[in-house]
């Protein structure tokens, strides 16, 4: 009885220890980063790693924040105006569409469905050159309002997606009950569907809104002048114009762009998951 | 979590029964006797069809018209041959290291490398997390580069390669291998290995979040039932525990593809504008983009079409599957 015994804490102890080791390998980059970020960059040019002399300061978080061109308060401000809208906006429409596709019959309806779903996969390239033209015939070059739109409609597919599948597996009985009480298609969907599917909203909602955050090409594609870039857009330019690439500035730009879906994903861990599962992954 | 895989294999099972459906060509009557109601209806998708319609439907079929116009505006195949016979997208010597292989063997590149070795190593983890103290920690840990922006990710990926900040090229020079002790990402040699291997980093946390969510779907009972049969462990993985996660291995597998079909921010990130030294790190969506800015639009939509064929047969391999099982 005891040799089992001894193998098996044996085994406990080395999965463990593999396990541990790569969190902390996976770490490692970010420790690299955020050590990097909170030192002079005199002292890191060298690796992060040597710490014989070591002067913590924020100069590199203050930097990126405020200096006068490429800063990131404006492209803090930038990607929130854009990141609310197109994601309460899509919500919104999608719901509406996901809950007409899970309880209306109509012809080619499963067709229609299908399409939509399949748009999912189609890479941002696809729509790139007509986009562009289109924002420019309606003098949104350059907008935010244009990547507000281009990200209403691109979240779309996968929100109604994951809404449909939402509303199919609600139970229907209320709905038949309020229906049979006289109550037309959008009050039952306002006053009865729309509160039971707030734990929806918040997962979907949650990965809209990491998705546009975090969103580069729309952006590359749609925003030319400094002071409308989102933040992603402005990190590969923080350090522009060095002779060197300053690490410690862009260290603290990437900290800073990254902090606000880390935070989210932190705080709404759960919903971040299930919206994450519930098939409706975004590539 | 459990909750989570139930919706999960709802999900999948919806899907794939909307898929059977379509197929079989089930034909509804159009107005039922309130055909008021039904014009109402309509309502509900109108604006999500108006949106789709103009942003998402009508650029693609553009961008599909667009790859069949040449620069005088007369129809043409002329920019999938210039396409397809640019060195930049096919090398003629694309079997000789080091790159540019050219762009359609670089992402065939990423699919072979980084899809095997992110989703296996994925599932690994999420299988001895099981008996780990502490695993919402590692999960976490792991899963950070899943909610790191792409920029950023390829910004961290070029600080890690670099000499003197990075800490790989100083591991590599302290054991000794010197021809490795350089900044990774302006070689040749290195620079689409780098970012292959590197993205790994980045994207394990995907397979791993939804392994580990499978395998709570899984009743523990199959395990000791099993396990009292004397299944030795290997066989157990093989006939119990890989079956059962069979929808998340699809769903993973075709993410994972169509993520490294499309891969752009971090190349963009790491190696700039132009895909790296000579384009030795160049991919498709780059080799678009780079198209576009230089206002080579046939060209750009030629490669946005391919790229779009690619990422659909994707799609549709993984419905094909779902069909196959329910």
């Amino acid at each position: 009885m005891k040799r089992p015994l001894r193998r098996i804490r044996l085994r406990t102890v080395v999965v463990h220890l593999i396990a541990w080791s790569v969190a902390l390998a996976w770490i490692i980059p970010f420790l690299g980063v955020f050590n990097t970020a909170v030192r002079p960059v005199s002292e890191t040019t060298f690796g992060w790693w040597r710490v014989d002399s070591f002067h913590p300061t924020l100069n590199n978080f203050v930097t990126a924040f405020t200096q006068p061109i490429y800063s990131l308060s404006s492209g803090y401000r930038n990607s929130l105006i854009v990141a609310i809208p197109a994601t309460l906006a899509p919500l919104f429409v999608a719901a509406l569409a996901g809950y007409g596709f899970s309880r209306f019959r109509f012809p080619m309806r499963d067709y229609l469905f299908l399409t939509i779903v399949l748009l999912m996969s189609v890479p941002a390239q696809m729509v790139a050159i007509p986009i562009f033209r289109i924002m420019d015939t309606l003098q949104l070059y350059d907008n935010l309002l244009s990547l507000i739109l281009l990200h209403t409609a691109w979240g779309l597919p996968w929100i109604i997606l994951f809404m449909r599948n939402f509303f199919q597996a609600l139970p229907l009985e209320v709905e038949e009950a309020a229906r049979v009480d006289g109550a037309s298609d959008f009050r039952i969907f306002f006053r009865i569907v729309l509160p039971m599917a707030i734990p929806a909203f918040a997962s979907a909602g949650i990965l809209q809104f990491m998705w546009v955050w975090n969103d580069f090409f729309f952006a590359l594609l749609l925003i030319f002048s400094p002071e409308n870039m989102p933040a992603t857009l402005l990190v590969p330019n923080l350090a522009r114009g060095a002779q060197y690439t300053d690490w410690g500035l862009l260290s603290a730009g990437s900290i800073l762009v990254m902090l606000v879906p880390l935070t989210l994903y932190v705080v709404l861990q759960k919903y971040y998951i299930r919206g994450m599962i519930g098939w409706t992954i975004k590539g | 979590m459990g909750e989570t895989g139930a919706v999960t294999r709802r999900g999948l099972r919806s899907l794939a029964l909307l898929w059977r459906r379509a197929r079989g060509l089930r034909v509804v009557t159009p107005f039922g006797p309130r055909t008021r109601r039904a014009a109402l209806r309509l309502v509900f998708f109108a604006p999500a069809l108006l949106l789709l319609v103009f942003l998402v439907v009508y650029p693609i079929v553009q961008t599909v018209f667009l790859s069949f116009v040449g620069p005088g505006g007369q129809p043409t195949l002329g920019n999938y041959r210039t396409v397809l016979s640019d060195p930049d997208t096919l090398n003629p010597n694309w079997f000789s290291w080091p790159p540019p292989l050219g762009t359609l063997i670089h992402n065939g590149l990423w699919v072979a490398i980084h899809l095997p070795i992110s989703v296996l190593f994925g599932l690994w983890l999420a299988l001895i997390l099981r008996d780990v103290k502490g695993a919402s920690i590692v999960k976490s840990a792991i899963f950070l580069g899943m909610v790191t922006p792409m920029i950023v990710g390829g910004i961290i990926l070029q600080f890690l390669y670099e000499s003197g900040p990075g800490i790989v090229p100083a591991f590599f020079g302290a054991v000794g291998i010197k021809s490795l002790d350089i900044s990774w990402l302006l070689y040749r040699q290195t620079s689409l290995l780098g970012l292959i291997f590197g993205s790994i980093w980045l994207w394990t946390g995907f397979s791993l979040i939804v392994y580990s969510a499978g395998l709570t779907t899984i009743p523990q009972d199959y395990f000791e039932a099993a396990k009292i049969d004397g299944t030795p462990p290997l066989r157990m993985f093989f006939r119990i525990t890989l079956p059962l996660l069979r929808p998340m291995t699809l769903v993973i597998v075709t993410m994972t593809l169509l993520w490294e079909l499309k891969i752009f921010d971090i190349v963009y990130a790491a190696e700039g504008k132009t895909g790296g030294t000579a384009g030795s790190a160049n991919v498709l969506s780059l080799q678009m983009y780079l198209y576009f800015v230089t206002g080579k639009y046939g060209p750009a939509a030629v490669v946005a079409t391919l790229l779009t064929v690619m990422t659909l047969f994707a799609t549709a391999w993984l419905f094909r599957r779902m069909v196959r099982k329910t």
